[in-house]
């Protein structure tokens, strides 16, 4: 094949899109099992209170009842958190609240009935007496010898105390300052609001003791694991996890929730089918959100605008439990990422992880590092403020050079390749970045505040070496599985252990195989999230499937045409030296007429009556790849915004964006990630907000109140690429699943304060409603 | 999201509805748009026995001129107010309200009379309705009856309807050609109602005024003091600016309750 019509790097429309714009996806509440019943959760209204009775004798009596169970009945081992810091205080979340509760939303009671309304009207019935006890919600306030303590064995409610980063040294940069810019930073709670809520359906077979669960998981054999061996206690191999089509995740379908060890306890304990899916309340209640930090961060300067030292402590808000990565996100996944793009001699992060009344947090898109980015990224624009350069000089001045790849930074990370420099050449170029400021100087003199802001942002994807991850504490590995199974016929099924909820993995990874292999992409199909066929995986998240993922699938197929390449030599009486693979086949160099195409191999390999000696019939080959090391994508974003002071509404006038992610399998879905993952940190920056009033109610809990961005809200946006391949896999991906996200934040942020610098506004707290962007120009008018 | 059980009606008239209405009395709900109904009953915020959908009966729905008067049937979609070319021409007010409402989705299903009924605080019709001076006809087991738009939203989600009786028609008084009216409204981002929303009709000699605003409080109100400041002004910076620091401070507006916006 020619490079013009290569399969790698071609626009190919996403093949699973018809199924899902035709409504004929099957979603965890399409599965229809015999004998369903249907599961509705009597929830806490309290923030913190003790449970003083439960009575459920009423709604066992109600029509249509199966039966009730209570934190009393279903007696399993706590939910776990499966990355451990030192020190860690991890108290025992039950499935169903013991004694008291943590959070509004937190599950006592599971209702179970023969249809969903039936479950609902008797979960009404059910009778909860509470003690309502002092709720805290605030995690700095949480984090206090007087404030109410949620668990009482963990003191000031302070699950862990971590840092990263030289101390002393980060200290005597600071000393040795010329300018440090100082600003306290609040990432707010953000809720993620997947399209699809969570659900989950549990079949147990009392004949073979088989459970099967169908749930909305991005990592279904994770959950397996997790929920089998340590939860239910019950053989992992007796028990088969199928995550279908699944309607978008963020971050907040990685977890194991309650609901979906419930379900699965009961229906071992009624031998029938028990369901259910959220309604869309409980989806903000009790999906785990995401951010919620609270920040003071200082940097330090010399006189020319060089960066001395970063110094960041941190309160995060893990909510009432530490849900599966909850420590993981406020650690390991944000200190890492505070070097940015830039050349930071000395780094200290101290991050507190506090316990508080709230919907317990994990990741949602970016993780970590979104919270990192918006910090280094807020203070370069107060810096260059400060220090009176433009944004983009100090930023030029600080960029880790082109020659300095791999680069090692003060807290951990080994960047695996970059040129930062060229990413940010062209974004300032399409957006016309001189004659912009020209524009808005004009436009301020006729009383209209134009803001030009600007994220140079870093991305750690693919995580990561499993034996890092070990030494920093997952109960898990981070390598990624892939099953090639070819058929006689040629054909090609992958079993891939990456998830797909929305990212196109059947089109992305048969385009990589079709292309390695030469063959149309019609003959390769692509299976996932189904422990019952895939090989043990560790399922997606933080940018991986393509770099972790797709390496795997690279992998088996260098060891499929391997084998190939002994049969087809064997076949036509050639050296395997002299073959070569091109278009589909097999042929001996110089004479394209002696050749065996892969089907003809495949067939062979399969009715095996003339292999070279020795050898096994069959091919397929299953591989675990595990990294070197996290890929690092990165790019320039640029926002351009105009700010009413009058009415404080801020409209995005252009959005430019220039990503680095590495060599791109799919353009077009790529274009796809970036776009959506933008948007997402827009709504960060401008409107989306987890709030609890400061009894623990959330205020935000319906898609009324929660502001997430829509279409007519936002610009076109205008997005190029630079390619820098990774070194460290073969197929020289990164990701792009997050970046949008991790840049859009910080550069919306930069715009709408650059816009206001003529009344002296410096700061203004996510998200910059209409409200918080009148108040400080009032105030700052006095 | 499930409802409580409930039972449903379907009277083919008005008289049947009422009653419906006066039979079940606080066990029902007339049910139009559905699109403020639904999403509370879906939340068990409202658990009615009985719905009484009106939606099959015929004439409570169109836009039509009668006696000086636009009368505007209850079952009116907020589409058909945003589209019609009638209101364009002589209430273009009416037009530009309804186009502000929610999405297309809403805006197809919700009526008038259902805004105007449920009386939500931050809807956008009632602050229009008070600019452009609307009466609101109700019917009730002893006939028809006319209230001034002035008397009829009473405080937050109350109007002045009888529990048996049901809005059938607004009407909208004629404004002297060249009138001038405008809605400004400041929508919340993720609904879409009025955070603030302000209608505002002025003859071309300014000697008329209407000013309705919705969203600031419990209920829509007139700004009287804006009124009186405008009336017979001619409509320069100044005058709008004194004006509009003439609202009367009375209102109860909704201060901080929603501030973590
Ligand atoms: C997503 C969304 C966004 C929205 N955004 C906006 C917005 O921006 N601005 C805005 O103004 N509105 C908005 N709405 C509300 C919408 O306009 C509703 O349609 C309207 O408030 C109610 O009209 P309805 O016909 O749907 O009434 P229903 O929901 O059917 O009824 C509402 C109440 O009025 C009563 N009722 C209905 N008709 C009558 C009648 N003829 N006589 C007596 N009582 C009656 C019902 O019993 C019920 O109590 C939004 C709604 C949604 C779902």
């Amino acid at each position: 094949m020619t490079t013009a019509t290569r399969l790698f790097g071609s626009a190919i429309k996403r093949r699973e899109d018809p199924r899902f714009i035709t409504g004929k996806g099957t979603y965890v509440d399409d599965v229809k099992l015999p004998g369903t019943t249907h599961a509705v959760f009597v929830r806490s209204p309290h923030a913190h209170a003790r449970i003083k009775s439960v009575n459920t004798a009423k709604a066992k009596s109600a029509p249509g009842i199966v039966a009730v169970f209570t934190g009393q009945d279903v007696q399993t081992g706590p939910l776990p958190c499966a990355w451990l810091l030192p020190g860690i205080k991890i108290p025992p979340r039950p499935v169903l609240a013991q004694g008291k509760v943590r959070y509004v939303g937190e599950p006592v009671a599971i209702v179970i009935a023969e249809s969903a309304y039936a479950a609902k009207d008797a979960a009404e019935l059910v009778d909860v007496q509470y003690e309502p006890l002092p709720a805290v919600v605030d995690c700095q306030k949480a984090h206090a010898k007087s404030a109410s303590q949620l668990f009482d064995d963990v003191p000031e409610n302070q699950s862990f105390d971590w840092s990263i980063g030289d101390k002393a040294k980060t200290d005597d940069a600071f000393k040795a300052a010329a300018v440090v810019v100082k600003q306290r930073l609040v990432n707010q709670r953000l809720i993620t609001n997947a399209i699809e809520p969570r659900a989950c359906a549990a079949s147990y077979a009392p004949a073979t003791g088989d459970l099967t669960l169908w749930v909305t998981s991005q990592n279904p054999h994770v959950a397996r694991l997790l929920i089998a061996a340590f939860v239910l206690g019950m053989p992992e191999h007796k028990m088969r996890v199928i995550a279908p089509d699944v309607g978008g995740g963020f971050g907040s379908k990685i977890p194991v929730y309650n609901e979906e060890v419930a379900v699965c306890w009961a229906s071992k304990a009624l031998g029938r089918p028990v369901k259910w899916t959220a309604e869309r309340r409980e989806s903000f209640l009790t999906d785990a959100h995401g951010r919620d930090h609270l920040t003071e961060a200082e940097m330090a300067f010399d006189r020319s605008g060089k960066i001395l030292g970063f110094r960041v402590a941190t309160h995060a808000n893990l909510g009432a439990y530490l849900s599966t990565m909850g420590s993981l996100v406020p650690s390991y996944l944000y200190g890492p990422l505070l070097s940015g793009v830039y050349t930071i001699p000395a780094i200290f992060c101290r991050v507190w992880g506090v316990l508080t009344n709230t919907a317990p947090t994990d990741a949602l898109r970016g993780a970590g590092r979104p919270e990192a980015t918006y910090m280094i990224e807020r203070l370069m624009d107060l810096a260059a403020r400060t220090l009176n350069m433009d944004p983009v000089e100090l930023r030029k001045k600080n960029f880790i050079p082109a020659d300095k790849f791999p680069y090692q930074t003060p807290v951990a990370f080994v960047y695996d390749s970059g040129n930062y420099g060229p990413a940010l050449d062209k974004a300032l170029e399409m957006v016309g970045y001189r004659k912009m400021r020209e524009e808005q100087e004009k436009a301020r003199k006729n009383g209209q505040y134009l803001g030009i802001g600007l994220s140079t942002y870093i991305e750690a994807c693919g995580p990561a070496p499993s034996s890092v991850a070990g030494a920093l504490g997952a109960q898990a590995g981070l390598w990624e599985s892939a099953l090639l199974r070819v058929h006689p016929t040629g054909m090609v099924t992958v079993f891939t252990g990456s998830h797909s909820h929305g990212q196109g993995h059947e089109t992305t990874f048969a385009q990589l195989v079709a292309d390695d292999l030469g063959i149309p992409m019609e003959q390769v199909e692509v299976v996932h999230g189904d422990t019952g066929s895939v090989p043990f995986g560790m399922g997606t998240y933080g940018s991986r499937s393509a770099a972790v993922g797709g390496s795997a699938i690279y992998t088996s197929l260098q060891k499929i045409k391997e084998k190939g390449r002994k049969i087809a030599a064997h076949l036509l009486e050639a050296a395997e030296g002299d073959l070569l693979y091109e278009g589909g086949k097999w042929s001996v160099k110089g004479s394209p007429d002696r050749a065996k195409a892969f089907g003809e191999v495949a067939l062979m390999a399969y009715l095996a009556h003339n292999l070279p000696q020795g050898m096994e019939p069959g091919l397929e080959v299953t591989s675990f790849y595990d990294p070197v090391n996290f890929t690092f994508p990165f790019g320039t974003h640029i926002a351009v915004v105009e700010v009413d002071p009058e009415t404080g509404h801020v409209k995005i006038l252009r959005y430019v964006a220039v990503d680095d992610v590495g060599k791109v399998i799919n353009p077009m879905i790529v274009d796809g990630m970036v776009h959506g993952g933008i948007t997402h940190g827009v709504g960060q920056a401008l409107w989306e907000w987890g709030a609890y009033d400061d009894q623990g109610q959330l205020l935000s809990a319906t898609m009324m109140d929660y502001a997430l961005p829509k279409a007519d809200q936002l610009p076109s946006y205008e997005t190029a690429r630079t390619v820098t391949p990774s070194p460290v896999n073969p197929i020289g991906v990164k990701g792009a699943g997050e970046t949008g996200t991790i840049a859009s934040t910080p550069a919306i942020a930069n715009a709408v304060l650059d816009a206001l610098a003529p009344f002296g506004v410096t700061h203004i707290d996510l998200p910059l409603t209409p409200s918080r962007i009148w108040q400080a120009v009032k105030a700052a008018k006095k | 999201m499930y409802p409580a059980q409930f039972e449903y009606h379907s009277p083919a008239s008005v008289q049947e509805a009422i009653s419906l209405l006066g039979r079940l009395k606080d066990d029902a709900k007339l049910l139009a748009g559905g699109h403020s109904l639904i999403p509370m009953m879906k939340l068990r915020l409202a658990q009615p026995k009985h719905v009484i959908d009106i939606r099959k009966i015929p004439g409570l729905s169109g836009i039509k001129e009668d006696g000086g008067a636009i009368a505007i049937g209850a079952l009116t979609t907020h589409y058909a107010v945003e589209s019609s070319s009638l209101l364009k021409q002589k209430c273009a007010l009416l037009t530009e309200t309804a186009g502000t409402i929610g999405d297309p989705q809403v805006r197809n299903m919700g009526t008038v009379g259902g805004s105007l009924a449920h009386a939500d605080p931050a809807a956008d019709y009632p602050a229009a309705a008070i600019a452009l001076g609307a009466e609101v006809v109700a019917e009730g087991p002893k006939g028809k009856r006319t209230i001034k738009v002035d008397d009829f939203f009473k405080g937050l989600l109350t109007t002045a309807l009888q529990p048996d009786e049901i809005l059938v028609e607004i009407r909208i008084p004629s404004w002297p050609v060249g009138t001038g009216m405008a809605y400004m409204k400041f929508p919340h981002p993720a609904s879409r109602f009025a955070v603030v929303g302000v209608a505002a009709v002025v003859t071309a000699d300014g000697k008329k005024v209407g000013v309705g605003i919705t969203g600031a409080g419990t209920k829509a109100v007139r700004a009287k003091g804006v009124e009186a400041a405008l009336s017979g002004k001619t409509l320069d910076a100044a005058a709008i600016k004194a004006a509009a620091e003439a609202r009367s401070p009375q209102q109860g507006f909704l201060a901080n309750e929603f501030s973590w916006r």
